[in-house]
């Protein structure tokens, strides 16, 4: 059912293309530098994990917008493989709709975390300085997040028909999804229906685990991040899988 | 065993009818050419018997496999020739040949000697290691063709080939897919609204036409259908001497120009000609595949001038995205 040599070519494709858009890589990362740079050090308010700066105490936030804004804009991507006809060509392929999925799901991994080792690059220079076993297990931890991440972006693209969508799934599904997960402040002591929206929001999970590997500090135990993540892990992968076991030709 | 099977193959776009019961027989090594103008409902069939739509109802096998219930074997089993080229042009040519034969199974060893192949047999060699966003419109759709047959697929989908393309290429397009037929056996479904294509190139033609197939048969009964060939005389004519030679059906005569209803003049102009005296002028007039379509559906395919240059307009349209 799973064909690997399919899912190599299929990683393949999307590494190619990636590192051939160099100035993607880069533009990705403007607005997360932005909220790091100008947010982080222009509101200057108090942190609540001891011993950090405001700044310092988002950049695990920031490092989960990295992750979130690349993987569900690749996902978003494939409207535009279907508009121009480029899907067909895997569509027709003798591979499962399985093999399709898991292989585009890997190419957006890619993206996610190759932008993420860039942050936590510029991050660990200039904003906190982590050891290197810190660095690592971000980066691990990364790899479920940007998995859940890309298979909802997969899964909203291969149900959308054109592209004028995509503005409206910025709006209303990707930063929601951010502001809500206390990327910029804590959740333990926000406004209650801020904390009740957000126990709700994935990503909330994500930047708590990213806290505590890098802090030490978190609102949830760890077992509860990690258990959220891998539950939607899960659901992503079932849902995801079933918009592309439906995709057709639209002509 | 018929490598293509359909019965009463529908498929419906809310309420039209695209393809519209649709039943056909394609046996193994066959070129069978699908005919009709834009719309008829060529590609749609296409994309059913590809496994790229479903149908609304109606079955089909393709290399005896359902194509519903095994798509997957389905798709092993066939090539397709998209009529929008959709080669990635943001990767080279020779990476989208690769690319491919690894989505289909191809061992590693035989990937790269094959790929050498097949650019050599499209002209590409040259330009294999650039972008296909800077191939032309022609080099796209060849690059699309040799993709389609590198994995060697026992049944071919050829959806235009040669929309878009120059004489030239036209000609080697049509040397390909003769050669496909004679070395290969290989089953070659192509639709194509140029008349000449599908007479040139297939073995027999459906005629199509909103969604339903309208006529059957070889390009050569489907002509005898229409009419007979004409030929047309000019001079000091014997006309008692035509009329009493036996492939001569018809003779009528108008300002001294003579119109003769003759079976198969390849054979027979010869001996026409030796028998009508002094002739200053001929004119053979064949049956072509227009006159066919026109008595069928009552309309003529329309060789639209907008059609010209689709692709080159694609091609603008992909390299300007991202």
């Amino acid at each position: 059912m799973i064909n690997f040599n399919a899912i190599y070519a299929l990683l393949l494709r999307e590494a190619l293309i990636y590192f051939r858009e160099k100035e993607r890589i880069i533009s990705i990362l403007i607005s997360p530098l932005l909220f790091l740079f100008v947010v982080g050090k222009g509101l200057a308010g108090s942190s609540p994990v001891p011993g950090y700066s405001y700044q310092q105490f988002i950049f695990p936030g920031i490092m989960v917008m990295v992750i979130l804004f690349t993987s569900i804009t690749y996902g978003l991507y494939i409207i535009w493989d279907k508009r121009l006809d480029f899907l067909k060509e895997v569509l027709a392929a003798p591979i499962s709709r399985t093999t399709l999925f898991l292989g585009k799901a890997l190419g957006g991994m890619l993206g996610a975390l190759v932008e993420t080792m860039l942050l936590l690059v510029i991050g660990a220079v200039f904003v906190l300085p982590l050891p290197f076993w810190k660095l690592l297990l971000s980066l691990a931890a990364a790899v479920p997040v940007s998995y859940m991440i890309t298979n909802l972006g997969l899964t909203i693209g291969a149900k959308m028909k054109s592209m004028e969508g995509f503005g409206l799934v910025m709006s209303f599904l990707t930063w929601p999804l951010f502001f809500f997960s206390g990327a910029l402040f804590d959740v333990a002591t926000a406004a209650p229906y801020i904390r009740a929206v957000s126990l709700f929001d994935p990503v909330t999970y994500a930047v708590d685990l990213m806290r505590v590997i890098m802090f030490g500090y978190g609102v949830f135990p760890v077992w509860a991040d990690l258990g959220a993540i891998a539950a939607f892990c899960l659901l992503t992968t079932a849902i995801g899988v079933s918009a592309f076991g439906k995709l057709q030709q639209e002509k | 065993m018929a490598a293509i099977k359909t019965e009463n193959l529908v498929k419906r776009f809310e309420e039209v009818a695209a393809v519209n019961d649709v039943s056909l027989e394609i046996p193994e090594g066959e070129v069978f050419g699908l005919l009709g103008p834009n719309g008829a409902g060529k590609t749609t069939l296409i994309s059913m018997l590809s496994t790229l739509l479903t149908p609304t109802s109606g079955t089909a096998k393709v290399a005896g496999f359902d194509i519903t219930a095994q798509s997957l074997e389905v798709r092993r089993n066939i090539g397709i020739v998209f009529q929008e080229p959709s080669v990635d042009d943001l990767l080279t040519g020779r990476e989208n040949l690769y690319l491919h034969s690894m989505l289909y199974g191809l061992p590693r060893a035989e990937i790269n000697p094959k790929i050498e192949k097949m650019l050599e047999l499209v002209k590409l060699t040259d330009r294999a290691g650039s972008l296909v966003r800077t191939y032309s419109g022609g080099m796209r759709r060849r690059l699309e063709i040799a993709r389609g047959l590198i994995h060697g697929p026992k049944i071919l989908f050829l959806d235009e080939p040669t929309l878009g393309l120059d004489p030239a290429s036209r000609k080697a397009v049509w040397g390909y897919i003769k050669e496909l037929k004679d070395a290969r056996n290989t089953t070659i479904i192509l639709t194509t609204h140029y008349m000449e294509e599908a007479d040139a190139l297939a073995d027999r033609i459906a005629i199509i036409d909103q969604g339903r197939i309208i006529e059957l048969g070889t390009p050569e009964a489907l002509k005898k259908k229409v009419g007979q060939d004409l030929v047309f005389l000019k001079g000091r004519i014997n006309e008692t001497a035509i009329k009493n030679l036996p492939f001569v059906s018809s003779v009528e005569e108008e300002n001294g120009l003579y119109k003769i209803g003759i079976a198969d003049p390849a054979r027979n102009l010869q001996a026409l000609l030796n028998a009508g005296g002094v002739i200053e002028e001929v004119e053979v007039r064949r049956v072509t595949l227009d006159d066919v379509f026109l008595k069928f559906s009552g309309r003529q395919i329309k060789d639209d001038a907008e059609n010209n240059g689709i692709f080159e307009r694609i091609a603008a349209v992909k390299t300007t995205r991202r």
